[in-house]
């Protein structure tokens, strides 16, 4: 069943964006069938929208891939305290471009996904919690709910279907950690986005102000009207079984045509992206090392080879870096996470080091210093690979980097944590050759330059 | 405190079977079996932040079938245990039936020397010079789990040294672990939510919110609840290493909540006061002003020497003298709650062999609604209780003033009272035999016939009664000053002087045996038998009284108070 399919984009939640003519005001969007969705989904029952959701098996679209209709199911109905809806667009993991151009170029599905996720979940209020540099995101927003309130899309009494619901946008003040639901929840409360621990503050329990809360991704809340204009069991055909629907690959790095791809899943692989949709590696330069879905995923290297045993068909297959189909069941066979679909693809000019010492400044720079693992082993990350890459580094600095990251991952209050270690536990592996190379050239004064490519 | 701790649940701890009470926290569960859970962020009366991570264990549950809900067993017939793929904080887990945890797995060893390292990376290393060494949980943790060396080549962090957080305590952020404790403390228990962290990461740095200050009469907990140095207390701070100090239980005597303390002396000199825990009565915690309580053992007012009409006597002397004066009468006799139950028993004898009446005067004032109630004697119940009084005293001392004055009374002991501001003049206080027994210097012990200087509550043992009608000793922490003997040494030599019966010194388990017999409310009660956490006393005698004292923490006053009066607090 996982096979080349032609090499085609399938575009559903990005059908508008880039699209010739198209604005972002409430009137083009009703031009193209907006609010239909809505005004269908109101004639039916809240739970029947959830059993949709629930059927067409969609996965979050933030990172973590939970299941989105799973999330739903677990909010908890019977408390009477009210139930938020809360959208994250707080998009910062480097390498992932994907939901700002929906917020940016089309708002308005944004709008309608929420008002029918919050009517099939009965929540009192929502919220978009959009990154602080997203100034004029906010503004495209507020301008955008404007819009839908004059038309009665949302407010009071929503299509006169007796429903009420406003939707808030709240600006972030620029902390990666306030993308991580919990700590967003803080950060919504007015408070240091320090994420919450789990147990007990599971947000469908107790999320904002201690009340049940369904924190969803741009995205993901976009698919969702999809799921309810198609029906569930139709969207679960896109796809392939476990990883429905489409994903958007926002490729950066050393492509010839770095951009955002709307691909069904499974539907083709990391070659055909990075060579058909992309066009292939900078002129005269091969590629070496692809980070797949956000930078906190694991890395692969060219050359490597993945001996896997699919769960959906039970074949065997060995997959190099360009065979791995672009789903989330694949992708994970292979040891690393689809992610956001962020791909940062990195070529034979890189430094490896380098690279590595990137990623660590940034995780050590955005832990937010609440629990010690990732507080002390981030910084300190950070400091070794910056001494490393400053020409002071020490061949028993390249386990050091590993053994630090180790003690990080699984202990940690959030999944920072692991954002902080698996770049590190992945590179360290696979790239350890190239650091040593580099630390004795350095020892012995020569400068290191991978492949004789001028350095930028 | 668990929720139902009538309610045991079975637990497994490293393979063991232990029985503990439902919903206890994993922490106290552990330390309840005799196994220790290294824990740093984690205190028992606050919300639990979770941040430290050095509690990780590895956690398992009974397994159950997702659909049926039915036991999973093995080939035995015992439940299997589902092990979590992570470790897991076992301070964010209360004793479930069947909760499994391993403290010493490899996996939990080795989660303890990540976190050990990880805060020792930007520690700074102060042990030397540091007021926490030897009571510091970094030192113990990191000697128990610790690497015992370091890989850690880079530069340290560098953040304020000596942050002045409020007018008692010292802030070295340097040291600081970023366990959050002192922030939890000053929201939930002190409600005055003055610390916060900036910055972010390991460069977050604790501080006062801008333009406020630590200055709650509560500050000082957070220096006690702080596991490293980072808080220190101005008083106490680079004046003694605490291994050198030896701590003695006592109660503070700032007031009827009768707060249960520990004092750190070394060599006859008190250091500093903590709190102690008692669950029933302070928690974990004490303010601020009666730790400074121990200052007045060396106060320049404190009274040293024997005195007869103003001239330095022997003890024996004045006490031969007082008993004299007492025997002349009529006698009459003014003390307070400041007395121990010890006291104020003997003052009741001595009211029986020489009968006068004897007076209490009222000390009320402002309390916190804390652990300063509103009464600032620690055991105006003892005076109930010994029988002494049966109804609340009031401030001043008319009464006793017209006797006087009618030459009704003519010797008046007074315990430590300063009879001029309970409204009796100088100029009738000249006329009366005055034997005053007290610690400090006051207008009235210069008009005293003969003064015997007594102990302070720090140099000698005893116990009060506090507003709970709870029965609490405090234990001799420093020597009295030399020369002076304890009060109810001083009360039976003047006793047995009067009755001509002498008796030896008496200890204070043969003291509480005659207490035990002579007052039934305290009968089948020693010295011993009160033990470190006190003993409830069975207080519904006195339900019909006004006391002063309004709510505070573990008090509920079984009658709308009396108004206070008196100097505000």
């Amino acid at each position: 069943m996982i096979q080349k399919l032609p090499v085609q984009e399938r575009r559903i939640v990005y059908k508008h964006v880039d699209e010739e003519g198209y604005t972002n005001d409430i009137e083009c969007y009703l031009k193209n069938g907006g609010y239909e969705v809505m005004k269908k989904a109101y004639q039916a029952q809240p739970e029947d929208l959830r059993q949709e959701v629930l059927n067409s098996g969609l996965k979050g679209r933030g990172g973590a891939g939970f299941p989105t209709g799973m999330k739903w199911k677990f909010v908890d109905h019977k408390s009477g305290k009210p139930i938020y809806l809360i959208c994250n667009a707080d998009e910062s993991e480097p390498g992932t471009f994907k939901d700002r151009q929906l917020i940016y170029q089309d708002p308005h599905q944004l709008i309608e996904g929420m008002m029918i996720s919050a009517f099939a979940n009965n929540c009192a209020q929502a919220f978009i919690y959009i990154r602080g540099e997203f100034i004029n995101g906010a503004r495209i927003l507020e301008n955008a709910i404007e819009e839908a309130r004059a038309k009665n899309f949302l407010g009071d009494d929503v299509l006169g279907s007796g429903y009420s619901c406003e939707i808030t946008v709240c600006r972030g003040a620029g902390a990666y950690i306030c993308g991580e639901e919990t700590g967003l929840i803080e950060s919504l409360e007015g408070k240091r986005g320090y994420p919450r621990v789990k147990p007990p503050y599971f947000p469908a329990v107790l999320g904002l102000y201690q009340c049940p809360t369904i924190v969803n991704n741009v995205e993901t809340l976009c698919q969702v009207k999809h799921v309810i204009d198609m029906g569930g069991d139709e969207f679960a055909k896109i796809g392939v079984k476990g990883d429905s629907g489409t994903h958007i690959w926002g490729v950066s790095g050393h492509v010839q045509r770095p951009g955002y791809y709307e691909i069904e899943a499974g539907a083709c692989t990391f070659g055909d992206l990075l060579h058909d949709f992309c066009g292939g590696p900078l002129p005269g330069r091969q590629f070496k090392a692809l980070i797949p879905g956000g930078s906190s995923t694991k890395v692969l290297k060219w050359g490597e080879k993945f001996k896997v045993k699919h769960p959906n068909d039970g074949q065997e297959y060995e997959w190099g870096v360009e065979d791995i189909p672009l789903d989330a069941i694949s992708i994970g066979l292979c040891g690393t996470f689809l992610g956001t679909g962020g791909s940062i693809v990195m070529d034979d000019s890189t430094d490896m080091l380098e690279a590595l010492a990137n990623l660590n400044a940034f995780y050590g720079h955005e832990s937010c210093g609440q629990c010690t693992p990732c507080r002390e082993g981030s910084l300190w990350l950070e400091k070794l690979s910056g001494r490393m890459t400053s020409g002071k580094a020490r061949p028993e600095d390249v386990p050091l980097l590993k053994d630090i990251a180790d003690q990080v991952a699984g202990r940690t209050i959030c999944a920072h944590g692991e954002a902080v270690a698996w770049p590190v536990q992945s590179a360290v592996p696979k790239f350890q050759d190239e650091y040593l190379d580099k630390i004795s050239k350095q020892a012995s004064g020569q400068r290191y330059n991978p492949a004789g490519y001028p350095l930028i | 405190m668990p929720e139902d701790a009538s309610k045991l649940v079975n637990i497994n701890i490293d393979g063991q079977d232990y029985k503990v009470p439902a919903g206890m926290n994993m922490v106290d569960a552990a330390s309840y079996c005799g196994v220790e859970i290294p824990h740093y962020c984690y205190h028992p009366k606050l919300t639990v932040a979770g941040n430290c991570r050095m509690c990780l264990v590895e956690m398992g549950t009974p397994m159950r079938d997702r659909s049926t809900g039915e036991p999973v067993l093995d080939e035995n017939g015992v439940q299997k245990i589902g092990w979590m793929p992570k470790p897991a904080i076992a301070c964010a887990s209360n004793a479930t039936p069947g909760l499994h945890i391993r403290t010493n797995s490899d996996l939990t060893k080795a989660c303890r020397t990540g976190v050990m390292e990880f805060l020792l990376v930007n520690h700074p290393l102060d042990c030397p010079i540091c007021d926490q060494a030897g009571e510091c949980r970094l030192q113990e943790f990191a000697t128990d789990y610790g690497r015992g060396y370091s890989r850690f080549v880079e530069e340290k962090n560098v953040k304020p040294k000596r942050t002045v957080l409020g007018p008692r305590v010292i802030l070295d952020d340097e040291r600081c672990i970023l366990c959050s404790r002192c922030v939890r403390f000053t929201e939930e228990i002190d409600e005055n939510p003055v610390l916060g962290f900036t910055q972010r990461g390991s460069h977050s740095t604790l501080t006062c919110y801008p333009g406020q200050e630590l200055d709650s009469n509560y500050s000082l907990n957070t220096v006690d609840i702080c596991p490293v140095g980072a808080l220190t207390s101005t008083d106490f701070r680079f004046k003694m290493r605490v291994w050198f100090l030896k701590p003695v239980n006592s109660i503070c005597t700032e007031s009827s909540a009768g707060v249960n303390t520990e004092v750190w002396s070394r060599e006859g000199k008190i250091y500093r006061i903590t709190p102690r825990r008692n669950d029933a009565v302070n928690d974990t915690w004490m303010a601020d002003s009666g730790r400074a309580l121990y200052k007045q053992v060396e106060a320049e007012s404190r009274m040293k020497l024997p005195r007869i009409s103003g001239n330095q006597v022997s003890l024996a002397e004045a006490i031969e003298r007082a008993a004299e004066l007492i025997k002349s009468g009529p006698t009459a006799y003014v003390a307070s709650g400041k007395l121990s139950v010890e006291e104020q028993f003997l003052l009741g004898k001595l009211a029986k062999v020489k009968p006068g009446s004897v007076y209490f005067v009222d000390h009320s004032r402002e309390g916190d609604s804390r652990l300063i109630s509103e009464d600032a004697t620690p055991n105006l119940r003892g005076g109930l209780v010994t029988g002494l009084i049966s109804e609340l005293p009031g401030e001043r001392l008319d009464a006793l003033a017209d006797a006087l004055k009618a030459g009704e009374v003519k010797t008046v002991v007074s315990f430590g009272e300063n009879l001029i501001n309970a409204g009796i003049g100088p100029e009738l206080l000249k006329k009366t035999d005055l034997v005053y027994l007290g610690t400090h210097r006051n207008d009235t012990t210069d008009l005293a016939r003969v003064l015997i200087p007594t102990l302070t509550v720090f140099e000698k043992a005893g116990s009060f009664i506090n507003r709970q009608f709870r029965l609490q000793r405090f234990l001799q922490a420093v020597p009295g000053l030399a020369g002076l003997l304890p009060d109810v040494v001083v009360l039976t030599r003047i006793l047995g002087d009067i009755s001509g019966d002498k008796t030896p010194d008496p200890s204070m388990t043969e003291l509480w045996a005659e207490i035990a017999q002579a007052i039934p409310a305290l009968k089948d009660l020693s010295f011993a038998k009160i033990g470190d956490s006190g003993v409830e006393l069975d207080g519904s005698a006195y339900d019909n009284l006004p006391f002063h004292e309004k709510p505070g923490w573990h008090y509920e006053p079984k009658l709308e108070p009396a108004t206070t009066s008196g100097s505000s607090f």
